[in-house]
């Protein structure tokens, strides 16, 4: 809009194409000589070669010291995907359920969405996450004197253990086994991630209800539906149109944002790369991977979110 | 129907009140006392009143410390200061330089009698604080180029603009600082360093840019079609078009958006904790590996997890009168 006359236009990005260009050589040519000079040999080959160190965790892949780091990076990645997949859904449940108890006609119940989305939101993840990773294992007893809320449900400063369909989790020794396992990492990322996006998620989901039309709700209330059906019947079908575009960027945010991983020792891909930079040296590439695959991610989030969005656009 | 969830809501509380105000209150152990708290079954707030003066300050030379506390009471008052709309004029910028000057001179000494303390040794609040206000001092003027360069009629302009920022955007903030803390020291030529401060800083400031670049945008297209036409028709040129006639308008609505991005960016400075810098987080975790007082760091980041509610709770509250 509005361009400065032609010419100049065209000088105009000439020069930064050409300054670019410039600092791009300029960094690369650095980059070339300082490689040389360490006897770094860049390229991808390194990741054929033997990892050597084991990964407390991973899901349907097996890794064992002795594979490659590409394998082993295949392990971070599959790590970060499940509990993105896992923490988006358990954000989106939250999030509804508070931003929907924002609007009750209860004000209690409203207080207490409101304290919540006001003390989430206002505290840096990290520290959060470090907070649930202390309490669950400085304030969770050993799994001697685990918590049982839950016939077959463990709680101890082990991890989090339930009954699954390979068998039911039994005090052997010092720890729990049979049945499956959450890790104290593993469980202090997710709930961090899905408690801390839910915050965001509830604003969300209250600006869209409250961007439901007034009318909509009185006729609703008009041909008889209780207040419950019509807001789940009339109001919301209408307030997802709102609503999905903002949650988009909260999942996308959720994903970023599970590579704080790498702080509290969950092997998730960035914690995964980063050992990997520690041990071969090679910063650019892993630095690179990890740059690759966050933006395949967000950008195959993004598709997903904008199909769905057109699925409940108004035709 | 009301009533009895009113009820039972009030139930849940106290079921959940109770036992929290017994641990963090009722049985609480005050004094900086390491036995007592392992002995106590409450919370131990000994550690923080014991631990306060790392955690705030990290390692600057304990007989300075009142040099970062002043520095942190000063650079909190520029930020309140600023929040005034009455100071919203030129000389602004000069009490920030005049207020920076200073609170260089108290950080570093070296001079009227101060002894020299290398930024190395900066830690704690003082640390979060600067690393927040330079890295918004300095992205947000560049967020404005990028996004008038978005929205710009040359195609190449445009086109590296929004790379620019859909890349950053579509990347965690952790591969930045990775990138700031084991790739930049390959890019300079030889010989060259930057300390791991200004590198971190960097990172921050590539970060910050993208994301304001895309709030200044959202206040540019809320700006008419008819205001840049009828700028154009005054014979204004590009720049005081969008000097003096869109960008006060597009910035004044960008206000409440920019200042929840603002907070964004101040709870995001803790990820340098990552990459080894000495922040407020950073004191909170390294004060936790005394071996004398290892365990309570449910105590720690509780604390922790007030300071940063404090400033950033103060900031939404602020970008809310601004709704209206």
């Amino acid at each position: 809009m509005l361009a400065p006359g032609k010419g100049r236009a065209v000088a105009y990005q000439a020069l930064a194409l050409a300054a670019l260009v410039l600092a791009g050589w300029f960094l690369i040519s650095n980059t070339a000589a300082n490689l040389e000079a360490r006897r770094i040999a860049s390229g991808f080959g390194f990741l054929g070669r033997e990892a050597g160190f084991e990964i407390g965790e991973s899901f349907f892949l097996r890794y064992g010291a002795a594979d490659s780091y590409w394998h082993a990076l295949a392990i971070g990645l599959t790590n970060t995907l499940a509990v993105a997949a896992i923490g988006i859904v358990a954000a989106t449940l939250l999030g509804f359920l508070i931003g929907l108890a924002h609007l009750a006609r209860n004000a209690l119940l409203r207080g207490i969405a409101t304290a919540y989305v006001e003390f989430l939101r206002n505290v840096p993840l990290l520290v959060q996450l470090f907070f649930w990773y202390a309490l669950i294992t400085e304030g969770l007893p050993l799994p001697r004197e685990a918590l049982e809320p839950l016939p077959g449900f463990f709680l101890s400063n082990r991890g989090i253990f339930f009954p699954s369909f390979s068998g039911v989790p039994e005090l052997q020794g010092f720890n729990f086994a049979g049945g499956a396992a959450l890790s104290p990492e593993f469980a202090a990322l997710l709930v961090g991630l899905a408690t801390y996006t839910a915050a965001f998620i509830a604003e969300i989901v209250r600006a869209g209800i409250l961007a439901v039309s007034r009318g909509q709700r009185d006729a609703a209330q008009a041909i008889g539906l209780a207040r419950w059906q019509a807001t789940r019947l009339v109001i919301l079908p209408q307030a997802l149109r709102a609503i999905v575009p903002p949650l988009t960027s909260q999942y996308l945010n959720l994903t970023k944002n599970s590579s704080l991983a790498v702080a509290i020792g969950y092997p998730d891909l960035v914690s995964i790369a980063n050992t990997t930079i520690n041990q071969t040296g090679q910063a650019i590439e892993g630095v690179t991977i990890i740059m690759a695959v966050f933006l395949t991610i967000s950008l195959s989030i993004s598709a997903l979110m904008n199909w769905y969005n057109a699925t409940i656009a108004i035709r | 129907m009301s009533r009895v969830l009113t009820v039972a809501l009030t139930l849940l509380v106290l079921l959940a009140a109770i036992p929290f105000v017994q641990w963090a209150v009722v049985n609480a152990v005050w004094q900086p006392d390491a036995p007592a708290c392992r002995a106590a079954h409450g919370a131990c707030w000994g550690f923080i009143v014991e631990k306060h003066r790392f955690i705030l300050f990290g390692t600057y030379p304990y007989d300075e410390q009142w040099r970062p506390a002043t520095a942190t009471l000063l650079l909190i008052g520029l930020w309140v200061f600023s929040a005034f709309r009455a100071n919203w004029k030129p000389r602004l910028a000069l009490v920030w330089i005049a207020g920076l000057a200073i609170i260089g001179v108290l950080m570093w000494g070296g001079v009227l009698g101060m002894r020299y303390v290398e930024n190395e040794r900066w830690g704690g609040l003082i640390l979060t604080l600067l690393l927040t206000t330079f890295g918004l001092a300095i992205a947000f003027p560049l967020s404005i180029l990028f996004a008038l360069g978005r929205r710009s009629g040359m195609p190449v302009i445009r086109a590296l603009c929004v790379g620019y920022i859909e890349l950053v955007r579509g990347v965690p903030l952790i591969s930045l600082l990775f990138m700031a803390s084991v790739m930049l020291p390959l890019f300079l030529p030889g010989g060259w360093t930057l300390d791991k401060l200004l590198r971190a800083q960097i990172a921050m400031i590539l970060f910050a840019t993208a994301y304001l670049a895309e709030v200044v945008r959202g206040g540019l297209q809320a700006i008419p079609r008819h205001q840049y036409e009828s700028s154009a028709a005054l014979g204004l040129g590009y720049s005081s078009q969008m000097a003096f006639v869109i960008l006060p308008q597009a910035l004044r609505i960008a206000v409440p958006p920019l200042v929840n991005t603002f907070i964004g960016f101040f709870k995001d400075t803790s990820l340098v904790l990552i990459i080894g810098l000495f922040d407020l987080l950073s004191t909170v975790k390294v004060s936790l590996t005394d071996p004398k007082w290892t365990g309570f760091g449910v105590e720690a980041y509780l604390f922790a997890a007030l300071v940063y509610f404090a400033f950033c709770f103060a900031m939404s509250r602020y970008s809310r009168r601004f709704e209206h």
